[in-house]
């Protein structure tokens, strides 16, 4: 070994001089530190002057400008080419769906009733669920159906379904070649894509809503295109993730057998994605269910438009009961999908005897054809019975809500004015009190210590923006209830994922029930909190709270259990306490996943505060919702949307270029580059988190 | 060290245009800006000059070789030797930068796409160390599949498939899926797969270099037996010195995409091109490779040439007790002529230096 000793290791990396981390991260606080403590002095003299509030119904002449942009562009109507065809385009999608509700969900005059009565519907929907799954599918199908009836919802959960297929059928088409293009493209063509899909998925739900209602009209138009533009991200890139994540060794032990591009889609690289493509699919049907639902707001057809009457209106338990029958049909739709894939997989590998299963689907066939004709012929099966099942429901769901705030005011009570009072009031009056100028200069001083140039760039770009847009204070107050929400979900999520991660019983029991969270549509989380606080902007901040925590936990307990347990062994042999060793080696080494779970908090909680400006969260989320629905405040709502654009935007950025900081520190962290793809691969904005 | 005489130069190279591969100033350099390297004075720098100046990774430089038709060529180095690489250049799975490849007198580096396509459906099939196989396809469909990218019908390809699963001793196993099989049979199944084709160049890629002790062991025998069977010429990737001793006809060692030595595997155990492989031989046990070409001695006046003969490429281990029991000098032949003797002192001198070796460096 004498020649051997002497050579050096090829690829050793030569020692890099290094600044320790540990000092680059006590600076950062400790300039952070600083920056707050200058911030406090200047408001405390300056409070209150110059704070660019815009009090309830007014506006500038900028808003009145958009305002009558919108007028020229609907003006246009007949000679503008665009619009014409996004109007041709949304009047198509209003035939497709009107004629499928005229089969299935509303009266098709001169019937006084559908074509095919719930009966035929049902026996339909059991029979897709046990084709596609299980009878075990069929059966929560068929409960689910049926449960859709009984509490009186069901044209309104058809008119969600049909919207909810309509939009992913499209979602499918345009989005399978896109999936496929990204899974096998070039860096330039996916870079693109990818930047699309980024905008696309940073943007809150709502702030679509406006420049749809614009193009396309209310009602069923909008309502499929804003749940097609939300639903399409996940299928393209989940999709295309699966292609691209096809085994190189695999594709080259192909290619050397001599096939050709197509041979190599067809045989090789779809079937190995097959699994990876169906998830998608699962998340682009979660995703659209909960965009179908906000698209109440502008006059969408389906489940959501009870909730929304009853959210205005404050009525709990009228709310609750639509609200249920979303979740159930969440749930539904997410358990046929996955337990879909699972049989597929399962079929592609000879699974049990097709034959049997084949008899019962032929049979079952002839029964679906019977219970189509008896809800054709007859009144019974072709309008569900009456039931009194849903407001008595209602009224219970009423009468338990208040007893509940009336047992326990002081404990909801309680934590509404701690937290009101600690967080919520001290740091709004610093953000939105304060001199304009100051917060920007604050804020962009705070971006450049943790983030760099990057995020100074992007701090300064995106508050100019929102100054430009006047309405700075509500910015404001939207982003004090977005940074005390996430404390509170980072909170949160530290304590359950060290939790998760330290026991598995724990994580066994937690698991479900945060899978579960992420499935169930946002608006449904306001139902229940509204219920407990009452209208203002803490509700918001508990429902936001309530709809990141499962996304932010899971991600901080997953990051922890990938510590290397040789470390974790390591550290236990040197004697650590529990205590020293989460704060000192797990939580550490977890770090990129509470930075990924803190960007992903920020986000989730940012559209869930937007969509609370109905329940009294006021500021942007006010502003937008007052935006589609009176005509001449369109302006304004317009400008709230891009403001909350420009928000999110600029949280998202900061939050990367600190990761970035973090990670590009030393060449040791395994972590980074999986945080950055992570990042780069974001989960949306909705309930389709868990990918 | 023994006094070794310098043996003629392998023969075994066919005379151009009869190899089943011939390979000639082979390059692949990555990164960019790489195909300007060749032709300048930078081509001579080394790999880390190259790249500190450049920014290109040279993985194979100027290699040129020929392999004769059913000949086993082994290609061997340590990891970011370049071997991988080069095995992909010979099918174009990677393009080379330079240089000309040639498989049974088809230009491979010109060829277009579709030539290329229907050279590697015919004439080369190639096996991965991490096996590569479909994971959604059964053994027998996994088996059959350059069959099916090449049109064969359903019916044909299978029953081809199954002979062939057959061949590697996977019979049983047809209907079963890639995960339900352990890592040496799994290598069977990109064995058969490449078998199926019926090409004329096998290529395999360090392929046992992911199974146990045992189980590669069981492979090199089924390669040797299916080479003994076959007759398929192979160009054969390996890390494991005892591997290419084991299986090749010939060896090329490559040291950062350089060849550093071409040779049987007794030229590079007793005549090492340099230090270099030297080292990578020295614990080789030598009486298991080196023939008594290597060992014997020019006949001394003294010498008793009465003794017993044997030819000159018999194994030194093979020779050993023969020529200890025997109380006269061994005359070694070649071609029906004497060209030295071998006496116990020589035998003992491999033997015992190797014992002397071990005990030093265990």
């Amino acid at each position: 070994m004498t020649t051997l000793a002497t050579r050096p290791e090829p690829g050793a990396p030569a020692p890099v001089e290094a600044e320790s981390r540990g000092s680059v991260a006590a600076r950062r606080w400790a300039w952070t530190a600083v920056i707050v403590a200058v911030w406090v002095v200047v408001w405390k003299v300056t409070e209150g002057t110059r704070t660019l509030a815009l009090p309830g119904r007014e506006h500038t002449d900028l808003h009145q400008q958009l305002t009558e942009f919108r007028d020229s562009v609907l003006a246009s109507r007949d000679t503008n080419p665009i619009v014409q065809a996004t109007y041709q385009i949304g009047e198509w999608f209003v035939s497709v769906f009107d004629w499928l509700t005229r089969m299935i969900s509303i009266p098709d005059f001169p019937r006084p009733v559908p074509q095919i009565g719930w009966l035929g519907v049902l026996a339909a929907a059991v029979w897709t669920g046990y084709a596609v799954a299980s009878w075990r599918i069929a059966v929560l199908v068929g409960a689910a159906f049926a449960a859709f009836g009984i509490f009186g919802y069901w044209s309104d959960s058809m008119d969600l379904l049909i919207i909810t297929f309509v939009a992913v059928a499209v979602a499918t088409l345009i989005g399978l070649p896109l999936a496929v293009y990204y899974g096998t493209g070039g860096r330039v063509g996916v870079g693109i894509i990818t930047t699309i899909l980024d905008l696309m998925q940073t943007m809150p739900t709502f702030v679509y809503l406006g420049p749809i209602v614009l193009f396309f009209g209310i009602g069923a138009s909008a309502a499929v295109v804003c749940t097609l533009i939300y639903a399409l991200p996940p299928i393209v890139r989940i999709a295309g993730h699966g292609i691209r994540s096809v085994s190189p060794t695999t594709i080259e032990a192909t290619d050397s057998s001599g096939q050709t591009a197509r041979q190599r889609l067809t045989k090789v690289q779809l079937p190995m994605a097959r699994a990876t493509i169906v998830v998608g699919l699962n998340q682009t049907i979660m995703a659209a269910l909960s965009m179908a639902t906000l698209a109440a707001y502008v006059d969408g057809p389906g489940l959501g438009k009870p909730v929304l009457r009853a959210l205005v209106k404050n009525d709990v338990g009228g709310a609750f009961v639509p609200g249920l029958l979303i979740v159930l049909m969440a749930i539904m739709l997410d358990r046929s999908t996955t337990a879909a894939s699972e049989r597929a997989a399962k079929a592609a590998r000879g699974g049990a005897d097709p034959r049997i299963r084949r008899i019962v689907l032929a049979v079952g066939l002839v029964a679906v054809g019977v219970c189509i004709y008896l809800s054709r012929t007859y009144t019974w099966a072709a309008r569900f019975p009456e039931t009194e099942v849903g407001p008595k429901s209602a009224d219970q769901v009423d009468r338990f809500f208040e007893w509940f705030t009336g047992t326990f005011d002081g404990v909801t009570g309680g934590l509404k004015d701690f937290v009101t009072s600690v967080l919520l009031n001290p740091l709004q009056s610093l953000l939105a009190e304060s001199p304009w100028f100051v917060t920007a200069a604050g804020l962009c001083a705070l971006a450049f210590v943790l983030g760099r140039g990057r995020a100074l760039v992007a701090a300064v770009v995106c508050l100019a923006g929102i100054w430009y847009f006047d309405l700075w204070h509500d910015a404001m107050i939207t982003l004090n209830m977005v940074l005390v929400a996430t404390l509170m979900v980072m909170v949160l999520a530290i304590v359950f994922g060290v939790w998760m991660a330290r026991r598995r019983a724990v994580d066994l029991a937690l698991r479900p029930l945060l899978d579960a969270g992420q499935t169930i549509p946002p608006f449904v989380y306001l139902i229940p909190v509204l219920a407990l606080f009452g209208p203002t902007r803490f509700t918001a901040i508990i429902a936001g709270v309530v709809y990141a925590a499962p996304v932010a936990i899971k991600l901080v307990a997953d990051g922890i259990q990938g510590v290397s347990p040789a470390t974790l062994e390591a550290s236990r042999s040197t004697g650590c306490t529990t205590w020293q060793e989460i704060t000192k080696v797990q939580l550490p080494m977890a770090r990129s996943s509470l930075v990924l779970a803190t960007n992903q908090g920020l986000l989730y909680v940012l559209s869930m505060v937007v969509i609370g400006g109905l329940v009294g969260a006021g500021a942007l989320g006010y502003d937008a919702v007052l935006g589609f629905s009176r005509s001449e405040e369109w302006g304004k709502g317009a400008a709230a949307g891009i403001t909350i654009v420009l928000l999110g935007v600029m949280i998202d950025r900061i939050c990367r270029a600190a990761a970035a900081q973090d990670t590009t520190g030393g060449a040791d962290r395994g972590l980074g580059s999986r945080t950055r793809a992570l990042l780069r691969s974001r989960a949306p904005l909705g309930p389709a988190g868990g990918a | 060290m023994t006094a070794i005489t310098e043996p003629e130069p392998a023969t075994r190279v066919p005379p151009n245009g009869d190899a089943a591969l011939t390979v000639r100033n082979l390059w692949k350099i990555f990164g960019k800006g790489s195909d300007r390297v060749i032709g300048t004075p930078d081509a001579d720098l080394s790999r880390a000059d190259l790249k500190e100046k450049t920014g290109c990774v040279v993985g194979v430089k100027d290699v040129s070789f020929e392999v004769a038709p059913g000949e086993v060529f082994v290609v061997m180095g340590l990891s970011g030797s370049g071997k991988s690489t080069l095995v992909r250049l010979l099918t174009r799975l990677i393009e080379p930068t330079a240089g000309h490849v040639e498989i049974d007198g088809h230009d491979i580096v010109s060829a277009s796409e579709s030539e290329l396509r229907d050279l590697r459906r015919t004439h080369t099939s190639m096996v991965f160390q991490h096996f590569g196989l479909l994971p959604h396809r059964q053994v027998l469909d996994n088996v059959a599949y350059g069959l099916e990218v090449r049109g064969v019908g359903k019916k044909e390809r299978r029953a081809k498939a199954s002979e062939i699963v057959e061949l590697v001793g996977l019979k049983g196993y047809e209907r079963s899926y890639p995960d339900q099989l352990s890592g040496g049979m799994q290598q069977r199944v990109g064995l058969a797969r490449a078998l199926a084709n019926d090409p004329s160049l096998l290529l395999f890629d360090e392929p046992f270099s992911a199974l146990d002790p045992l189980i590669r062991r069981d492979m090199q025998n089924e390669v040797i037996r299916l080479h003994h069977e076959l007759g398929k010429t192979m160009v054969f990737i390996t890390h494991d010195l005892a591997e290419a001793l084991k299986l090749g006809d010939r060896i090329m060692i490559l040291r950062d995409g350089e060849i550093v030595q071409i040779g049987t595997p007794d030229e590079v155990v007793g005549a090492p091109a340099d230090d270099y492989v030297r080292d990578f031989v020295s614990d080789v046990p030598r009486s298991h490779v080196l023939t008594l070409k290597w060992v014997m001695r020019d006949p001394r006046p003294d010498d008793d040439l009465t003794g017993p003969t044997m030819p000159c490429d018999t194994i030194v281990r093979q020779a050993a007790k023969a020529v200890l029991d025997s109380d006269l000098p061994v005359r070694v032949m070649d071609n029906g002529e004497v060209v030295g003797i071998v006496d116990d002192e020589e035998i003992l001198r491999v033997v015992v230096a190797e014992e002397s070796h071990e005990a030093a460096s265990s």
